[in-house]
């Protein structure tokens, strides 16, 4: 069993090794283990009730108390969420969205990274403190001065309400993913672009053929957060886009279809279409757990 | 380093590199002008106008803020958001750490715990409300299911006014205290070893080296992360807004929920602006605590 083998003494916390290996502290280990379990379980216990429970019948539903495992699993209930909840269009909107998001990332904040790290023009610095002091004013107490600019865009006169644009300028602002860009770039030593630029390559050859090349793990990390970000996003495209129901993205049209709706699906359904809606980040993030847990150990950025 | 410099350190190149530098950092410059200096600089502007987005906005002087005092809800949802941060430092800022300080400690799975404690953080937010909105449902839900196992009385949870902030904080808590819980983990995994054996040498007990080593070494951590936890769960709104609508009989009716209200309800926006603008010097003095302490730390 694995509590036989000897605790390593490359491996510790507080206790030590020496401490653990003996028998009351392995006893006492073997019960911290069960517990700790026992508290893993009951902290996914809640998502696997999603799951299953969107594939119990109505009846089954509310019975109490509830049965643990779906006495007769109906599968056909994911099936008839994707289609009543007309998911197949909310999936693209979203995945369109997160798209956007993302090509907006890689436009606006590497060039702004790029020029503040390696061209460094003059006055550079008091933009850089300029983006990095939005990080200090909270995104809701600005909400309605936000919403009103959507609504007519200053200097230019025209709305971007019910629109996606609408829904991504405003992000494409991303003082945090500057910085990240920016600390990325300075450890890439200057002679490159130097040496580049001695030989004829424009700003913006050296940034799309040495300086991006060179910056994958940070770009990957931006790139997973964004798609993850823009998947979970619902009260600004809610906002925005209340007008035209029909570019909504997912999370959006969740909510309308279970809670704003007069007539609301059967709840097992809705059970079924939250559990959707729900997979592919948990998909993303189980394929990608090293950058993301790395990503967010190294930033200090939450989920 | 040097002959590059002597190299490209000609007038020309000077002003042909800051030219291209600024045609870089235009894009951001415009993006940022337009939906984030220009707003955050409109919110104070607003605060004193009258916007119904019908007729131009007009300049009312205090109105909006003298308005904002005699509304009855005000001090019920100052109130009910600090109670909210409050049960949010008891919960969600206590429960990371705890969750951290076992999985350190843990000898065995140490990469599964901490996956299994992070995923709610990745399940989508509006998922995870709908999900609890129906486990906490008083007839049929999972949580009462739950206290009935151990024979104890169904609670209404969202449908009371006395518990249902609680049941709010208890969501919040599960689904984000994975996030805190691997920055506190990162930081118990940096406190030095030999901090630890030179301990042991002296006989201190599991209790002291917790108390004496492992959390003050990471108190650094711990305080920024609880400035963090106020300025974040100061302007909850979503979790309001889509289980219980500010209800019942206001008890979750934050400040935030109030310049909703104020906003896209009643379609006063000068009012709701003038909110928010309270919120943001609510919330200043708290960031620039948070600058204070990351200075400090940088130095």
């Amino acid at each position: 069993m694995i509590f036989n083998r000897k605790f390593s003494f490359t491996d510790r916390g507080i206790l030590s090794p020496l401490e653990m290996n003996k028998p009351s502290g392995r006893f006492y280990y073997i019960i911290f283990f069960f517990l700790l379990t026992a508290l893993a379980l009951t902290w996914v216990f809640p998502l696997y009730w999603m799951y299953s429970s969107g594939l119990k019948s109505s009846l089954q539903i509310v019975k109490f108390p509830p049965d643990l495992i779906p006495p007769e699993p109906n599968w056909k209930n994911y099936l008839r969420a994707w289609k009543e909840l007309q998911y197949a269009r909310y999936f693209s909107n979203t995945l369109i969205l997160a798209f956007g998001a993302w090509a907006l990332q890689i436009v606006i904040s590497s060039t702004a990274a790029y020029s503040l790290s390696k061209l460094r023009p003059l006055f550079g610095n008091i933009v850089f403190f300029l983006f990095l002091s939005t990080l200090m004013v909270p995104a809701m107490a600005y909400l309605i001065p936000q919403y009103l600019t959507i609504v007519r865009v200053p200097l230019f006169h025209f709305t971007l309400l019910d629109s996606w644009m609408g829904v991504l300028l405003p992000q494409a602002a991303n003082a945090f993913n500057i910085f990240l860009l920016k600390s990325f770039f300075d450890d890439i030593p200057r002679d490159l672009t130097d040496a580049a630029r001695i030989d004829g390559a424009s700003s913006f050859q050296s940034l799309k053929a040495i300086i991006l090349p060179l910056s994958k793990p940070v770009l990957s990390v931006i790139t997973i957060f964004t798609v993850i970000g823009t998947w979970k996003d619902f009260f600004w495209p809610y906002l925005v886009l209340s007008g035209r129901p029909e570019l909504h993205p997912i999370m959006v049209a969740l909510y309308r279809m279970t809670i704003a709706l007069s007539y609301p699906q059967p709840l097992n359904i809705q059970l079924a279409g939250m559990a959707i809606t729900a997979t592919p980040p948990l998909i993303l993030f189980f394929i990608f757990q090293k950058q993301i847990i790395r990503g967010i150990t190294l930033t200090g950025l939450k989920g | 380093m040097k002959t590059a410099d002597n190299l490209l350190h000609k007038p020309l190149h000077i002003i042909k590199s800051n030219l291209s530098g600024w045609l870089f950092l235009l894009p951001a410059v415009i993006i940022f002008f337009t939906f984030s200096w220009y707003p955050i600089v409109r919110g104070f502007i607003i605060s004193f106008q009258q916007i119904d987005l019908v007729n131009p906005p007009r300049f009312v002087g205090l109105k909006n803020f003298i308005l904002l005092f005699k509304d009855r809800d005000m001090p019920a949802a100052w109130i009910n958001t600090l109670y909210y941060s409050l049960l949010g430092i008891l919960f969600g800022y206590v429960i990371p750490l705890i969750l951290a300080l076992f999985i350190n400690e843990v000898r065995n799975g140490k990469g599964f715990f901490r996956l299994v404690f992070y995923t709610p953080t990745i399940v989508p937010p509006m998922a995870v409300m709908l999900l609890w909105k129906w486990i906490f449902d008083p007839r049929r839900g999972l949580a009462n299911s739950f206290l009935g196992f151990f024979h104890l009385e169904p609670l209404l949870w969202l449908n009371s006014p006395d518990l249902s902030m609680l049941s709010l904080v208890i969501m919040s808590t599960w689904a984000y205290s994975g996030g805190t819980m691997l920055i506190y983990l990162a930081a118990l995994q940096g406190v030095p070893v030999s901090l630890y054996e030179a301990a042991e040498i002296d006989g201190a007990s599991l209790r002291t080296r917790l108390f004496k080593i492992t959390l003050p070494e990471i108190k650094g951590v711990m305080v920024i992360l609880l400035v963090l936890q106020i300025i974040g769960t100061m302007q909850v709104f979503m979790e309001p807004f889509v289980m219980t609508k500010g209800g019942p009989a206001n008890s979750t009716l934050t400040v935030i929920m109030l310049v909703y209200r104020y906003g896209f309800e009643f379609r006063n926006f000068g009012v709701a602006g003038a909110l928010g603008v309270l919120m943001f010097l609510v919330l200043l003095v708290f960031s620039l605590i948070y600058l204070r302490i990351t200075r400090q730390n940088s130095k």
